[in-house]
């Protein structure tokens, strides 16, 4: 008999995901006492050495490690021991701030560049430019013009998710059907409501699209800036985590990173679908 | 002298060409039309059609010569003019009701939202597709959108209606009954409308003036055709007409032959300001015993002998 084919992929997916899981167990457990030792030295040496543990952390120590932060997300005990849910929160906030401001940046300067070929002309070399510049490249220069290490991270995140709504939104402006246009036009609809009636309906799933892009770059680039200016934040969780050695809290975290990433996409992925009509 | 609701006064329209200079589609073109009155333009595929249509919507600009409606130049399009897109042109992230209500709440602007869905119902109505408001475009048939077109153009109550081969892309059946409702709603309303079909027999059945476009580049209108058919004509006996064949006779003949063949020296002997305009009626009585010209049916009824002779 032949099952629904998500039923019969969710069955392959969880047998990957038991295979992975096995496969990491046996090569990250113990391998029984090594050479005899003086029980001095063995202790300085830690379990690595004498039970020839490897140093990598097996699926069961991240399983009980992941517990142990679901347990207890938000505890705050100074600056290098806060809970896995404070520095996500700092994360999303920041991720938030940066992308809502480039929303409001882009999408109005994205209008004006779609409806008017000579503002798009004019604005192409600028947008040519600045679009490959690697968003981090502007750290520093953010550092010492905004003075503070938290505000430098939301204007990275701004730049970053500027660029691909920039794009979107002039080119889904530009290329809303003519006769559409003329519709409006006979119907001698003004501009401010052609924008919003004719033009934006038009063009918002190619504009959700880019902001789509953006929020998955946007998540990318936090981690990376959080890990340079330091302080609050799941990049900088992982940094503070790989210097106390505790790979198990990195790959925790690399875990969480990946399921927020996800839930992000999918929720501008379902905002899409919403915006998207059938011709 | 009695000033013309509509009077195209020597419009030209004129494009770059490829390699340099430029292509004139038409020129010098002057045409006229009443208030009330149902004109049909017909030539072949891009002797200019849609442009003029275009013009007089004001979607598209003149390179020479203006358009007088109701004794004032058009400049840009008016909610005073109505348009029937040959695509539809329906918004398809709005409902049948929001269509239709976005043309309405264009036109006045002070209304309330129950007063436009109201004025916008009895026009989805009025064109037979009450019940399928909250239909989204995707969700409707050609025929159907065709229908939420004109629901819409009608609901802003124009003094002109203009199509564009409204129903070039429909079946035969569908057609049939939107040309019906079409000449029925133009009739009641006593609407002035300008069409463009490339259907003759639409042509003789809703037009009182067909007007006959040569082939473009450089199309000139050669001809206006004043339909002898009665005014009360319908659509299942309009062919048993005495007239019918000569009418559509005329036209198909000019549309196969003469807009190609219509040479410079035609276009020179041609009084653009005032095209000749041609009343196809009892046929000739020499051309009585022609075979060629006789439709091949034996139920059309001969003229009496007294119009013949
Ligand atoms: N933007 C344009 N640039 C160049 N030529 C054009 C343009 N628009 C229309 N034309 C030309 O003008 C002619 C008339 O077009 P149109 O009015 O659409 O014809 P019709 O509706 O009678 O088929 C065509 O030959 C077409 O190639
Ligand atoms: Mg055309």
């Amino acid at each position: 008999m032949t099952r629904s084919l998500p039923f019969r992929a969710a069955v392959v997916s969880l047998a990957l995901l038991a295979a992975f899981l096995l496969a990491w167990h046996l090569a990250t457990r113990g391998g029984g006492p090594t050479a005899a030792m003086d029980p001095e030295y063995a202790k300085l040496m830690g379990a690595t050495a004498t039970q020839g543990k490897s140093a990598m952390p097996g699926p069961l120590d991240v399983a009980a490690t992941v517990w142990g932060h679901l347990k207890d997300p938000f505890y705050d005990r100074g600056t290098n021991d806060k809970g896995l849910g404070i520095q996500l929160g700092w994360s999303i906030a920041r991720v938030a701030a940066g992308y809502l401001l480039a929303v409001l940046v882009a999408i109005p300067i994205g209008v004006l560049i779609g409806m008017s070929p000579l503002m798009s002309r004019a604005l192409d070399p600028f947008v040519q430019v600045l679009k490959p510049i690697s968003p981090l490249a502007w750290m520093p220069l953010a550092l010492y013009t905004i003075k503070d290490s938290g505000l430098s991270a939301v204007f990275v995140i701004f730049i970053c998710s500027l660029w691909p709504m920039l794009a979107n939104t002039a080119f889904g402006i530009a290329s809303v059907r003519r006769e559409w246009i003329n519709v409006a036009r006979t119907l001698e609809v003004g501009t401010l409501r052609r924008i919003f009636t004719v033009l934006l309906p038009a063009a918002a799933p190619t504009i959700l699209t880019g902001m789509r892009i953006s929020i998955g770059i946007a998540w990318l680039v936090i981690v990376a800036a959080e890990m340079l200016v330091g302080g609050t934040g799941i990049g900088y969780f992982v940094w503070n985590e790989w210097n106390n050695l505790s790979i198990t809290n990195v790959i925790t975290a690399i875990l969480v990173i990946g399921v927020v990433g996800m839930v992000l996409d999918q929720l501008l992925a379902r905002l899409t679908r919403a915006v998207t009509f059938p011709e | 002298m009695t000033q013309k609701f509509i009077s195209i006064e020597g419009i030209a329209k004129r494009f770059p060409a490829a390699g340099g200079g430029t292509t004139t589609v038409f020129e010098d073109l002057w045409l006229a039309m009443e208030r009330g009155t149902f004109t049909c333009v017909i030539g072949h595929s891009g002797c200019g059609k849609t442009t003029v249509l275009n013009v007089l919507a004001g979607l598209d600009t003149p390179s020479d010569g203006t358009v007088i409606v109701d004794n004032q130049a058009i400049e840009g399009p008016s909610l005073d003019r109505a348009v029937i897109f040959q695509s539809h042109a329906l918004l398809p992230w709005r409902t049948v009701l929001g269509n239709v209500a976005f043309a309405v709440s264009s036109k006045w602007r002070r209304w309330s939202r129950l007063e436009v869905e109201e004025h916008a119902r009895r026009f989805i109505a009025l064109v037979g597709l009450a019940g399928a408001e909250h239909k989204r475009p995707a969700e409707l048939s050609g025929g159907m959108k065709q229908r939420v077109g004109i629901a819409r153009a009608l609901s802003i109550e124009p003094k002109i209606l203009l199509m564009d081969e409204p129903f070039s892309a429909l079946d035969a059946l569908t057609r049939g009954t939107l040309q019906d409702e079409v000449r029925r709603i133009c009739r009641e309303t006593g609407q002035t409308v300008v069409m463009i079909t490339h259907d003759v027999d639409e042509a003789i059945y809703l037009a009182d003036r067909i007007v006959l476009m040569t082939n473009g580049p450089q199309a000139v209108l050669a001809e206006i055709v004043e339909n002898p058919l009665p005014a009360h004509r319908k659509r299942h006996d309009v062919h048993k007409h005495p007239l019918y064949y000569a009418v559509r006779n005329h036209v198909v003949d000019f549309l196969v032959s003469r807009s190609r063949s219509f040479g410079d020296a035609d276009k020179a002997a041609l009084d653009r300001r005032r095209p000749p305009v041609v009343r196809p009626g009892a046929p000739e009585p020499v051309m009585l015993g022609d075979a060629h010209l006789v439709p091949p049916r034996s139920d059309i009824a001969r003229p009496p002998v007294s119009q013949a002779g």
